[in-house]
């Protein structure tokens, strides 16, 4: 079982705050969206991830256990 | 009126001819009396799913004609397992702008089509059928609702069918977006809840396209066997072509899965020497070189050699006066404009893709303007709610690899300014999304 991030595309108003708070696995495509790396997020990286999620303003991000 | 209708076929068709769909389009087979004696008896629908209908579909080996070439049966399965009665829906928005074979079956087979609906609501137990019908094809809704009509002069429905007219948009047809308009918001792609378990009024939901439930009316009269006659071990049956472009005679024929895309030219009038490439499945589908499409046959495995598929069954030859450059910017711009408009780097994503190769076909793209584009349709891949992104980057980048000689001399400046306009694209249609 992993935790991997998952967005949901129609809700994200790409204004990256997720790319700002976790580079190491959000990373912005030409137009500012959110490409997200599909790597299972490691015990080192959860503290990093949950807070991206928290930050989203319109909660278009989750960590989902796959 | 009442009178009785003659249900008397006791013997199949004759197993390995063809046409087998378009054999109830002649006019003297279009109406109901006609249509029974030709194709017999329907199968009973009552209150639980019938596992032994899901099993002839099995046997069958029958795939979906709308363009995910997804096992029909397990589909069947999926909802006839899912928790209360189950929703039948016809899916008859056909927005790829090439494919005719949908509205043909349903403005000159209608019965057979309604007769397909019934025996998939008969295989998953559902108490009603749904028939989502474009709402600008008039003639398709005109027959489709003289058909039911047609059939409660004689008797009863065995559950209720209704019509609908679907707002036009590419998109309409996409699952998601038909379940969503059809509870009463807009006909855009959601990515919530799978209809297969939660779909119209949240009961579980089959949509199959048009083609594909004619298919499941001949395969439950007259058994997986017969259907297996023709086509490939892998995918048998025959199929819905829509051939257009550099033939002599565009129409849709229907020929054996597995069938020589060559011989299947010729027999509609084209030269395969005056062809410089064919495109296959539709504006999702991809270009087969003239070379390619000699030895191409019409299966999605033959097909994946040339990493293609069948699609919803359209075929264009594009003619050589034609330039592959500029018809396929002309496809990528109404792409574009075809975006629900709700994921960024769709819509974004579409319209810069759609701007450069417009500036590339004008021989006005800087000269890097290829890499870009691959970049770019790297970028998208996967990056919508519904698989319009991932379509688009499909065809761009076999665009690219097919005409490769002509892009590069766009770049370096050519234009083709009197090349014709080979591929058919809708008018933009001001329809709402309601
Ligand atoms: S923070 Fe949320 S809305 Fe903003 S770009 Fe990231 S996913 Fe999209
Ligand atoms: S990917 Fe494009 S067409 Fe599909 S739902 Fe998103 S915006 Fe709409």
């Amino acid at each position: 079982m992993a935790l991997r991030l998952r967005i949901d595309p129609i809700a994200c108003d790409g204004r990256g705050v997720c790319a700002e708070l976790f580079p190491e696995r959000v990373s912005l495509d030409d137009w500012g969206f959110p490409i997200l790396d599909d790597d299972p997020i490691g015990r080192d990286l959860l503290e990093h991830a949950r807070r991206a999620v928290a930050a989203c303003p319109v909660l278009a991000l989750r960590l989902e256990r796959t | 009126m009442t009178s009785t209708l003659a249900p008397r076929v006791e013997t199949a068709p004759a197993p390995e001819s063809l046409p087998r769909l378009l054999s109830e389009v002649p006019r003297s087979w279009r109406d109901l009396v006609s249509h029974r004696r030709r194709a017999g008896v329907l199968p009973e629908v009552r209150r639980e799913p019938r596992p032994d209908l899901i099993q002839a579909v099995e046997r069958a080996g029958l795939r979906g004609k709308g363009g995910g070439a997804f096992s029909t049966a397990h589909k069947m399965e999926a909802v006839a397992a899912g928790a209360g009665r189950a929703v039948v829906v016809v899916n008859g928005a056909e927005g790829e702008p090439a494919s005719g074979k949908d509205k043909l079956l349903l403005v000159r087979a209608p019965h057979l089509v309604l007769d397909g609906a019934l025996a998939a609501a008969a295989a998953v137990g559902a108490d009603q059928v749904v028939v989502a019908v474009d709402r600008h094809a008039s003639e398709a809704l005109d027959s489709v609702r003289r058909a039911l009509g047609e059939r409660l002069s004689y008797e009863p429905a065995p559950i209720p069918m209704r019509l609908v007219a679907v707002p036009t948009h590419y998109v309409s047809g996409e699952e998601t977006a038909l379940v969503r308009w059809l509870n009463g918001g807009e006909a855009k792609p959601t990515n919530t809840a799978r209809p297969f378990e939660r779909g119209v009024a949240r009961r579980p939901t089959l949509l199959d396209n048009v083609e594909t439930l004619a298919h499941v009316a001949q395969i439950v009269r007259w058994g997986p066997g017969w259907f297996r006659t023709v086509g490939t071990p892998n995918e048998p049956g025959s199929t819905l072509i829509s051939l257009s472009g550099a033939v002599a005679r565009p129409a849709v024929y229907e020929v054996p899965l597995g069938a020589s895309l060559a011989r299947v030219l010729e027999q509609s009038g084209g030269r395969l020497d005056q062809i410089s490439a064919v495109l296959v499945g539709g504006y999702f589908g991809t270009w087969l070189t003239a070379d390619n499409a000699a030895e191409a046959r019409l299966s999605c495995e033959d097909l994946a050699r040339f990493g293609s598929d069948l699609g919803c069954g359209v075929v264009i030859a594009l003619p050589r006066e034609a330039c592959g450059v500029v018809e396929s910017a002309r496809v990528l711009s109404w792409l574009a404009s075809s975006t629900a408009g709700q994921c960024g780097s769709c819509v974004h994503g579409l319209a810069s893709i759609a701007d450069t190769t417009g500036a590339v076909a004008r021989g006005r793209a800087p000269r890097d303007a290829a890499l870009q584009l691959m970049r770019w349709a790297e970028q998208i891949e996967g990056r919508g709610a519904c698989r319009l992104p991932d379509g688009a980057a499909r065809f761009l980048r076999s665009s690219l690899a097919a005409f490769q000689h002509e892009v590069d001399r766009h770049l370096r400046g050519a234009h083709c300014g009197q090349a014709p306009h080979v591929l058919p694209l809708p008018n933009p249609v001001r329809d709402s999304w309601r």
